[in-house]
């Protein structure tokens, strides 16, 4: 492990906390965006570079600014009176600890079950296209299916208060 | 022969220059020190540009307004952009009282450092881009997409309503006219089979006679250099799209609260999203570094790159001195209801065209939909209400 991998783990680790741990809602919200970007350097760490910057085009582009968005237009960035802490937070920790201890067990399982690689294998743009379009062009089809009817969907919610106005 | 030579040095000047004082390093350290040579060179040549723009564009304006523009410092008020500089440096730093303060002062820096990220990846001249990346433009949409967080926070920050009301336009306008910026650049992507921008620039530097292969001067490329035209302005907020800091009506926008060096470095912010995304735009629709002649060829690479920029923004200072503001509505329903629409047209027009081979018959084809298109579009568009008088839901 290289020092960079640490700097960008307590990066990753404390954007994350802060996001959780904050009191301010926006605050929160751009604590979380330095989280993806931790993670996004982490891909980029690793060589892949299309993950990488997919994910800082998606999550610090398109997934936070919704995020801020969704905090502004509903209750605003005021603190709410009974803390930030929900009542239940012991149960979610339970929750939250096996999730993480499934996760790291499945990935723990993968090492073992996939004989380590001697070589990184290069991966280009051009290779993750081809495969997108090629053997994995069902499930692209299927998310594009997913993405129209969700956008149909929100043009509709969208429209159904004009029809009433009238 | 010699006179080929002294050319081919001049194209190059910039590469020998750097290998010339990397050369005085021990070996292990040279790669790293090319690489900081290339971050100042970028971080010293685009602000001293910013600061002969500004000049330029009061200039231009002036003429455009019928006055005559800054004339008082240096010859023709040439130094007008020194003495702004050292204003902005002097002047006292106001951060309002009820002002969150660590994301007030953050809010420039991630503008600037994003800005200037998108760079390294643009091929400014034979041999001449700092970082080759494979997916190099997706690196650029990704920095871009930074911004749009970077305006948030300033007007969050300020606790201010024009600049919370200006941030909110200014990000719903980059989000709308983001979609259509990547999608005609996805056009070139499907053509040129790369994400590579040297590679695109590569693409297009070839010649049918004298003239060159740029994508514009194909049916999609003109549509998808008109669409990509548009939403640039749209994303660098420059009239007539200049909503979220429309003077009359948000005093300044998300900036409003911001005095001295960070205002200027908010201006810096802007000028340079300027300089980039036309710098995009030359790289994947003009031919980039290439020249518009072959017969022309012979002069620098770097000097065609930097005058087609130079020409986008004089473009972009003609269109802010003729063209008045849009409305929020019109600002959204042209992005939603004509350019997206045409630009998803532009999409299947260049998948046509790379299917129908070479031949006369696919210019024809492509041409005619897209006219077609466009008229159906813009006429019948023009009818409907779409862009028509507003229609005030709340206030009737």
């Amino acid at each position: 492990m290289s020092p960079i991998f640490y700097i960008l783990a307590v990066l990753t680790i404390g954007g994350g906390l802060a996001a959780v741990l904050l009191k301010n809602l926006v605050h929160a919200a751009l604590a979380t965006t330095v989280a993806f970007a931790g993670l996004a350097l982490l891909y980029l760490q690793l060589d892949a570079q299309f993950a990488g910057f997919a994910q800082i085009l998606v999550y610090i582009g398109a997934v936070a600014i919704l995020i801020v968005f969704a905090i502004l237009l509903t209750r605003g960035s005021d603190l709410p009176k009974d803390g930030v802490f929900s009542r239940t937070w012991a149960v979610g920790l339970v929750i939250a600890a096996a999730v993480f201890a499934v996760l790291a067990w499945a990935v723990l399982q993968s090492v073992r079950a996939v004989p380590q690689q001697a070589a990184v294998p290069a991966v280009t743009v051009h290779d993750i296209g081809n495969a997108l379009v090629g053997r994995y062009v069902l499930p692209l089809e299927i998310v594009g299916l997913l993405l129209t009817a969700a956008t149909i969907g929100a043009v509709i919610v969208a429209m159904h208060e004009k029809e009433r106005a009238k | 022969m010699a006179n080929t030579h002294v050319f081919t040095h001049l194209d190059q000047i910039f590469i020998l220059l750097r290998d010339w004082l990397v050369g005085f390093l021990p070996g292990a350290a040279r790669p790293a020190a090319g690489v900081v040579l290339g971050v100042i060179a970028i971080v010293c040549l685009f602000p001293g540009l910013f600061a002969l723009t500004t000049v330029f564009e009061r200039k231009g304006l002036g003429r455009i307004q019928n006055r005559l523009g800054p004339n008082r410092v240096g010859p023709f008020g040439l130094f007008q952009p020194i003495a702004d500089g050292i204003k902005s440096l002097t002047k006292e730093d106001v951060v309002p009282l009820s002002a969150n303060a660590g994301v007030h002062f953050l809010a420039p820096l991630v503008l600037v450092v994003a800005v200037f990220m998108g760079f390294a990846v643009l091929p400014m001249g034979r041999n001449m881009v700092l970082v080759d990346m494979d997916a190099g433009l997706l690196f650029f949409f990704a920095m871009g997409a930074a911004t749009e967080l970077s305006v948030f926070m300033a007007g969050w920050s300020s606790r201010n309503k024009y600049s919370l009301l200006g941030a909110m336009r200014a990000v719903a306008q980059m989000i709308s006219y983001e979609v259509v910026l990547l999608l005609s650049a996805v056009a070139v992507v499907m053509i040129a089979g790369s994400l590579s921008l040297p590679k695109i620039v590569d693409a297009q530097n070839q010649y049918t006679g004298i003239f060159p292969h740029w994508y514009i001067f194909t049916p999609w490329g003109l549509a998808g250099f008109v669409m990509y035209a548009i939403a640039a302005t749209a994303e660098t907020n420059r009239s007539p799209f200049d909503l979220p800091e429309g003077e009359s009506e948000l005093v300044a926008g998300y900036h409003t609260e911001y005095s001295g060096f960070k205002f200027a470095l908010f201006f810096l912010g802007e000028y340079l999203a300027m300089f980039s995304i036309s710098g995009l735009g030359t790289t994947l629709f003009l031919g980039g570094w290439s020249a518009p002649f072959s017969f022309l060829a012979f002069i620098p690479s770097w000097i065609w790159f930097f005058s087609k920029v130079m020409l986008s923004i004089f473009v972009f200072i003609w269109m802010r001195g003729t063209l008045p503001r849009l409305r929020q509505d019109q600002l959204m329903n042209f992005a939603w209801k004509f350019v997206l629409p045409f630009t998803l047209l532009n999409l299947f027009v260049t998948a046509l065209w790379r299917f129908m081979g070479e031949g006369w018959l696919r210019w024809v084809v492509c041409s005619a939909i897209l006219a077609v298109a466009w008229v159906l579009m813009t006429r019948v568009g023009m009818r409907e209400e779409h862009f028509g008088p507003r229609r005030y839901r709340y206030a009737e």
